[in-house]
């Protein structure tokens, strides 16, 4: 596994392991969890109606782990006790865990704000073609992931026949109002394709823009740039390659400050699908879990403490938390600054 | 240094190591690099792409590998980049086949 190789104490030749960096830095203060979270992130399933060749989760049609109702609703319970803002709800595909629609149904009765992450194939399949008009009557946004708006370039990274699906599924959205500048956010994901960091995100925004706008007539919001996290699948990429000590390097080399001030960690949690906690899901790929008294942390534990002790006491477990780190960290700090909601810096 | 060829991959990073023995010389040319590729009437990315055809046009590794980087961080894809390379090239020949025009004259006046 990539993985094995990204601990924190292992790091490339002339790298320092990222701790130490940024103590150097001077900003170690951000390797320390807010003492109020934003985000909840809950990863319900690692199964997917694709196998991409850049995905750190690794989720493929043959993974068939998902997160069942009761984790679910410890996690809700927690999120809502816990005062969280945003429940960002990704996979793998997260509408082919059997409890999805219940979850955003239920996550936005609940929440400020409900994100559902989405891949677009998945909605031209004929059981999930309702969904777009599920997630405007919900007022869920939508993140959609789209490498490129060249065929091509998407489909190396996605798979064949990949893209006029993607087309079809933006173009639902569309048809419900998402990306028109009515209120129904939809925000597309790009991330780079191969071991180069990702573009500007606002120069990469107009020409996906232009592009999808002449040639498909799709609209969105945003553009969200991503740099692809050397573990999980891309880390095996990058193994086979031969480059993973290239991209670590190039990575280090691109370290920027300002970045290690806005990654997302610090104010999030992700949940696993087996309800594992993780400072994000990048970690979840690495295998390094948030730990408790008994080994790792559970949102069972957290929502266990909070009916026992109440929602501080509960919520102590992960609030002002240390965060675990490894060589991947420096994927989020490297340039403009990468997490699930685009560039940070 | 390798010592089997005159180009190593590794020589790049060493490029500050120019700026020893002429500091100002260095920080002059340094500031003045950072201007030009900054965005202006013309993009990052379309500067990207002038260099990465003049690095083909000067047959500079090192800037051949630099920007193809850039350019692929600035979101080109591999059909733009061999289409700058291919402006270098009909640049290249162009200069090459226009200077024919030097020899037909010479050899017009010359011959009977």
């Amino acid at each position: 596994m990539a993985s094995a190789l990204l601990a924190d104490n292992e790091a490339p030749g002339g790298c320092l392991p990222f701790a130490l960096r940024l103590e150097q830095e001077g900003c170690a203060e951000h390797l320390v969890a807010a003492s109020q979270l934003e985000t909840m992130q809950l990863n319900i399933t690692s199964r997917c109606n694709l196998q991409c060749r850049h995905c750190h989760i690794e989720a493929g049609p043959s993974r068939f782990d998902e997160m069942d109702r009761a984790t679910m609703d410890a996690a809700l319970d927690v999120f809502a006790g816990g005062g969280f803002g945003t429940l960002d709800i990704t996979g793998g595909a997260p509408e082919l865990n059997e409890s999805y629609e219940r979850l955003v149904t239920e996550g936005a009765a609940r929440a400020k704000r409900v994100m559902t992450r989405t891949n677009l194939v998945v909605l031209t399949l004929p059981q999930h073609r309702h969904l777009p008009a599920l997630w405007a009557e919900l007022g869920v946004e939508v993140v959609c992931s789209l490498p490129h708006y060249e065929q091509r370039n998407t489909e190396r990274q996605r798979g064949p026949a990949v893209f006029e699906a993607a087309i079809e599924g933006l173009k639902a959205l569309n048809a419900q109002g998402y990306g028109l500048v009515s209120g129904k956010v939809l925000n597309i994901v790009s991330n780079p394709g191969g071991a180069f960091l990702p573009p500007a995100q606002a120069a990469a925004e107009r020409e996906f823009r232009t592009r999808l706008s002449e040639r498909h007539g799709v609209c969105f919001d945003h553009l969200l740039t991503i740099t692809n996290n050397p573990v999980g699948r891309f880390g095996g990429f990058l193994e086979d390659k031969g480059i993973l000590s290239d991209y670590l390097a190039r990575l280090y080399a691109s370290f920027n400050p300002q970045a290690a001030a806005g990654i997302m960690c610090r104010t999030q949690v992700s949940v696993a699908p087996d309800g594992r906690l993780y400072d994000c899901d990048f970690n979840q790929a690495a295998g390094l879990p948030l730990r408790f008294e008994r080994g790792d942390l559970l949102i069972q534990d957290v929502a266990q403490r909070m009916a026992q002790n109440g929602a501080t006491a509960g919520m102590a477990l992960l609030a002002g938390r240390s965060i675990r780190v490894g060589q991947h960290c420096y994927a989020c700090t490297a340039g403009a600054g990468s997490s699930c909601g685009g560039a940070t810096a | 240094m390798s010592d089997s060829a005159y180009y190593d991959p590794a020589d790049l990073a060493k490029f500050s190591t120019m700026g020893e023995f002429a500091p100002q010389l260095w920080e002059r040319f340094m500031s003045y690099y950072g201007a030009v590729f900054e965005e202006g009437a013309l993009t990052a990315r379309e500067k990207a792409l002038i260099a990465l055809a003049v690095a083909h046009a000067v047959q500079c590794p090192y800037c051949i590998d630099a920007y193809t980087n850039s350019c692929l961080e600035k979101g080109c894809d591999q059909e733009q980049l061999t289409e700058a390379v291919h402006v270098a090239c009909a640049i290249r020949g162009g200069a090459s086949l226009v200077h024919g025009v030097q020899c037909k004259n010479i050899a017009g006046k010359l011959e009977l």
